[in-house]
């Protein structure tokens, strides 16, 4: 599955690891987090994730 | 050993202490704040409007959540009016003093005052923080006229949300296109074009002459009414404090790669700092100076380095990514593409790309592109 990195910050979505601390279990592919969910650590929004090269 | 103390609640201040806790669970932390201490996203304050977001919507947690979260205590509106370096405390605006082992200043930067003959008179907002959002956005009415002053990122990113949201927004800068800094002419003329084609009115190239309640009257003669007036001119580091207590600021506050102020228990990170590669007032180099300073502060000397920092700036009208050269370098623009896809790269005397602005479709190339620039530090 593919990583997601915030465009802001830097922070990379890993699918393999999830986020169990915002309730998002590992194995979640970015497209099923919840559109309202935020990076955990520059608070932009889900729109604000692109697609990691490479 | 006395704790640690940050002044400041922004993105600077709890990125740190999320970090610092990761590293070590036991060392006391008390943060000062002078505004109610809520974390909230800051990039988001000129992207919330169209998203239909309110104050409470951006504060994402209380400072109470944050106290039980990351086991620190946050002092919430108090502003700290001295550093007594000598016997390591820090005074409180209510007198209170608080002591430290180490002192991290995550302060900030003010946005630059605009004035002009009439000004006084005038309620011209700035929005730098939460406390601003609420006062900007109470009173906005719908349809309304904006007065935005400064087409640069900040000014071009509110001129596209405010817009989207159904404002009806006319820009004033004396530079001939937006982001005049950051882009060059075939860049910045597309995006005044786009941001034109969602309804935003630009007066490029000229300047506010006088400001009358309602209505600003331009250098050409022109009169622009207004129910709301903004501006977005630039940020200028909060020194006064360092400044007073004797450490070394220029522009900001001076800091070394280990992100040391001149007193070698006080660091600075963030928008109120200055490092080896100059003010960086972006939150990509500020989660990297986070890291590296937390380390420090847990006893693992780590030097902060940072690879060449792209900018994604928010204006869904154009997209539009930047990497800026270090200030100061020379060279030249090199533009490619056509129409809205635009590849525009800096190029220096030896043909070695310095930096890289990128629009439409081009934006994509951002990641890969910045990996062949020059590191900042
Ligand atoms: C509208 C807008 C959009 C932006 N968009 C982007 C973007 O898309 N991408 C990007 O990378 N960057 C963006 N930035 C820049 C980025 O948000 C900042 O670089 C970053 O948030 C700065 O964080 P900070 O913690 O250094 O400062 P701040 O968030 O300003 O925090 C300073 C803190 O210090 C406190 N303080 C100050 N003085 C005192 C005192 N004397 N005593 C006690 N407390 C004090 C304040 O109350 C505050 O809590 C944007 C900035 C703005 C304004
Ligand atoms: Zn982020």
């Amino acid at each position: 599955m593919k990583k997601y990195v915030c465009v802001v910050c830097g922070f990379v979505y890993d699918p393999a690891i999830g986020m169990p601390e915002d309730g998002i279990p590992a194995g979640t592919a970015f497209e099923d987090i919840p559109d309202d969910w935020c990076c955990p650590d520059c608070g932009v929004s889900k729109s604000d994730f692109e697609l990691q090269e490479g | 050993m006395t704790g640690i103390v940050i002044i400041g609640s922004g993105l600077g201040g709890y990125s740190l202490a999320r970090e610092l806790r990761r590293l070590d669970p036991a060392v006391a932390i008390t943060m000062v704040t002078a505004d109610g201490g809520e974390l909230y996203s800051k990039p988001m304050l000129s992207a919330a409007f169209a998203q239909g977001k309110d104050v409470q919507a951006l504060a994402q947690k209380t400072a109470r959540q944050m106290e039980g979260e990351l086991g620190l205590t946050v002092v919430t509106r108090q502003r700290v009016t001295a550093i007594d370096r000598a016997a390591k405390r820090v005074v409180l605006g209510s007198g209170e003093a608080i002591a430290y082992g180490r002192l991290v200043l995550a302060m900030g930067a003010d946005p630059r005052p605009y004035r002009v003959e009439g000004s006084e008179e005038v309620t011209v907002h700035t929005v730098n923080d939460l406390d601003d959002y609420a006062a900007w956005r109470d009173g906005l009415v719908p349809q309304g006229r904006v007065l935005l002053i400064g087409a640069g990122l900040i000014g071009s990113e509110f001129a596209n949300d405010l817009t989207t949201a159904g404002q009806r927004v006319t820009v004033v800068d004396p530079a001939p296109w937006p982001l005049g800094r950051l882009l060059p002419r075939e860049l910045g003329e597309e995006l005044a074009t786009a941001l034109g084609g969602i309804g935003v009115t630009f007066r490029l190239g000229r300047s506010i002459t006088r400001l009358d309640p309602g209505k600003a009257v331009l250098d050409d003669g022109s009169v622009v009414a207004f129910d709301k007036a903004l501006s977005a001119i630039g940020l200028v580091p909060r020194t006064a404090l360092a400044a007073a207590a004797g450490l070394v600021v220029d522009k900001g506050i001076v800091v070394d790669r280990w992100l040391r102020t001149s007193d070698p228990a006080i660091f600075a990170l963030g928008d109120c700092a200055q490092t080896e590669a100059g003010p960086l007032p972006f939150v990509l180099p500020l989660m990297a100076e986070a890291k590296a300073l937390a380390a420090t502060l847990a006893g693992r000397e780590t030097a902060l380095s940072l690879p060449a920092l792209p900018v994604v700036v928010k204006t869904p009208a154009l997209p539009v990514a930047v990497c800026p050269p270090v200030p100061g370098a020379t060279g030249e623009w090199v533009v490619s593409g056509e129409g809205r896809d635009r590849k525009a790269l800096f190029v220096g005397a030896d043909g070695q790309p310095l930096g890289f602005a990128l629009s439409g479709s081009f934006t994509a190339e951002r990641q890969p592109l910045a990996k062949e620039m020059p590191d900042l530090l």
